[in-house]
């Protein structure tokens, strides 16, 4: 790396916190990938949460806790709803989330046009709550949020029976039934975390911009949908780790803040990177995944 | 004029559009209303043809996607890109005839890409695609330098504002392009082979169709249209806005051909019919304008929309319509109570055993949470 400053941990503090809304809705992405879905409606979701909070805080004057238990109980609900959608409608999943998604951004701009600012005590002492780390860094509240919730994410995927469920799901959702995996119950609630977590990473970009804007976090989802994906999950289902999208979230980080350091490079070179970061990830997949393949079954996955 | 196909012209999607268009007239009295004036008809309703045009070509090029089982999301980068490249050829003094020319290369080139992708690598569409749609945009920025790119040609202009025979030209092109298509994939076998390639693409390629040809081609043609599209919308607004020409329409597309009645999962398709999803799309955009709605409502109208037609469309509905008739409840009964009995005691009874069900080898992580 030429840029020796870029180790620093203020830097790093910075980074944790800057990436801290698509690291949490990643982790959502995940659960939601592994079990062979898509969910497009995420970044919707962080948009309307932070104008329902905001709305709620400034023009209605609630205490901020009771708008965040507001907007977390009807994100619980939405995505509920799509999860029940997916699996009773029998429709894929990448349609209901789509209309979800819809939904959820003109909500948001039916409630307000505008940006909404947010000045409450309580957004300033969470905002100012961080641990100094040596060499004049901050490790903030939405930084350790994010490690926390991946945190949490691991563990469910990993070591609970829902999370077995959810690879289940993804490996085989007619096995999985007919294995006794509950599956209307793991459908909803694998799409109600996402839209949980979604609505998190919205309080989380809410605290960071202390505003709500209609049109805020518009394609975080692709975002969210290429960190998982770089991060070694794939998107047929049924495999992928909850910390490779850790990885894959601070990667994508990684090539903005290097573009920002660099200073010759123009912005719009972060998305060819990104994309050119994705095609290299799928190929390689794509590669192992053949050759171990190809080791066990026999050929005619064409 | 007895064998008029009636019943293929009277359907769900067209009854629709019919509807919207008669709740436009009830909330707007003059939507009907069509003049003719400096050689051209002007009026709503040719508006909403003007306006989903490019709509409506995309979703003829994704149809053709869709049908194969795939999906392409990087048209609406692809449109900024081929609208990048016309503008950037004809400021720098390249002749019309080139410049659209190099637009349509460009869009092609996107669509072999994709389709290469796809076919010769096996990527699932909706990653392969994904690749182009982050990357397509910053694509476009290089090809404009980040800047919108305006441009005064008036034979490039011509393609987006001019007329012909009274119709707007993006309305002719549009219309063009799904004569064409309709006619390639209905009067030869390519719609046929594009059809089994959705159902089973391993059982079309042993029954003797070029599969991986066929999915380059169809991702190429989605390509070459979204260029089409992408020249038509810079053409338009006389300039190429390399962040915002074609932003989110390619969702725009895939609801169109969704509406059509063309199967997401694929097999199952009518380019006619996403034409007429777009206009429906844009008949809605239009009304909720010309009525004097917020046009914030416009997206919750569309997520009503789209939930209503999968509903209609969806097995559940059929299956609600099937619990009606006799013969089909014997059988749904039966493969419920199969069902239910494997859930009671899944560890002792046949699935495990069976050589379709390889849950155990895949999956050895799992079987503690079940055994």
């Amino acid at each position: 790396m030429q840029f020796p400053a870029l180790l620093s941990t203020r830097v790093l503090g910075n980074f944790l916190t800057d990436n801290a809304f698509l690291g949490i809705t990643a982790v959502g992405m995940t659960f939601v990938i592994i079990s062979g879905g898509i969910d497009l409606s995420v970044g919707a979701v962080i948009g309307f949460t932070g104008v329902l909070v905001a709305v709620l805080i400034s023009s209605v004057g609630m205490h901020p806790l009771a708008a965040f238990a507001i907007a977390l109980a009807i994100a619980a609900l939405f995505g509920a709803a799509m999860g029940l959608a997916i699996h009773y409608l029998q429709v894929p999943a990448f349609i209901v989330t789509l209309a979800g998604m819809f939904l959820a951004r003109g909500g948001a701009s039916v409630i307000t046009q505008d940006s909404v600012p947010i000045n409450h005590e309580f957004y300033s002492y969470l905002t100012s709550l961080a641990i100094r780390m040596p060499g004049g860094g901050k490790l903030s509240f939405i930084g350790m949020l994010m490690v926390l919730v991946f945190l949490v994410g691991a563990v469910l995927a990993h070591r609970t029976r829902f999370g077995s469920y959810v690879y289940a799901l993804g490996g085989n959702a007619t096995s999985a039934s007919l294995m006794g995996v509950p599956v209307v119950r793991t459908t909803v609630t694998i799409y109600m975390l996402s839209s949980v977590l979604a609505c998190l990473a919205g309080l989380v970009f809410s605290l960071y911009t202390s505003a709500g804007y209609p049109l805020a976090a518009v394609g975080v989802e692709l975002d969210a949908i290429g960190a998982v994906v770089i991060g070694g999950t794939l998107l047929t289902g049924g495999y992928g780790f909850v910390f490779g999208s850790f990885v894959g979230v601070m990667l994508l980080g990684l090539v903005q803040t290097y573009i920002i350091f660099d200073g010759t490079l123009s912005s719009w070179w972060t998305k060819i990177v990104i994309g050119f970061l994705l095609f290299l990830f799928i190929v390689l997949q794509r590669l192992v995944f053949a050759a171990s393949t190809r080791a066990d079954r026999s050929p005619g996955g064409a | 004029m007895s064998r008029f196909p009636l019943n293929r012209i009277i359907n769900t999607q067209t009854v629709a559009l019919a509807g919207v268009l008669l709740l436009n007239w009830i909330l707007f009295p003059g939507f009907f209303k069509i003049e003719w004036q400096d050689g051209r008809l002007f009026g709503s309703l040719i508006d909403v043809l003007n306006r989903g045009a490019p709509v409506a070509i995309l979703a003829g090029g994704m149809t053709g996607v869709i049908a194969t089982k795939g999906v392409d999301l990087s048209v609406g980068a692809v449109m900024a890109v081929a609208g990048a490249v016309a503008a950037t050829m004809v400021d720098a003094g390249h002749s019309t005839a080139a410049a659209v020319a190099g637009a349509l290369a460009a869009g092609l080139l996107c669509g072999i890409w994709n389709g290469v992708l796809v076919a010769l690598l096996d990527i699932q569409p909706i990653i392969a695609t994904l690749v182009l749609m982050v990357a397509g945009r910053g694509i476009a920025q290089l090809i404009t330098e980040g800047s919108i790119v305006t441009f005064s040609d008036p034979a490039l202009i011509y393609i987006g504002t001019g007329s012909f025979l009274g119709l707007p030209m993006p309305v002719v092109i549009a219309f063009l392009l799904m004569l064409l298509a309709t006619l390639a994939v209905r009067r030869t076998a390519i719609g046929l082979f594009i059809e089994a390639v959705g159902v089973n693409r391993s059982a079309a390629t042993l029954a003797g169709i070029r599969s991986r040809l066929l999915l380059i081609v169809v991702y190429s043609l989605c390509g070459l249209c979204a260029a089409i599209a992408g020249i038509i919308v810079a053409a338009y607004i006389h300039g190429a806005d390399a962040n915002n020409a074609g932003l989110w329409l390619e969702l725009d597309a895939i609801l169109a051909a969704v509406i059509g009645g063309t199967s997401l999962l694929g097999g199952r398709f009518s380019i006619p019919m996403a034409v007429v999803g777009a206009l429906i799309i844009q008949a809605m955009n239009t009304g909720i304008l010309v009525s004097g709605y917020p046009p914030e409502f416009n997206l919750v109208v569309k997520a009503g929309i789209i939930t209503l037609i999968l509903m209609i469309q969806s097995p559940f509905a059929t299956m609600v319509l099937a619990w009606f008739g006799r013969g089909e409840k014997r059988s749904l009964r039966c493969t419920a109570a199969c069902a239910r009995s494997w859930q009671q005691s899944p560890s002792s009874s046949s699935p495990m055993r069976r050589p379709s069900c390889s849950f155990r080898r895949c999956f050895p992580r799992v079987s503690w949470a079940i055994s």
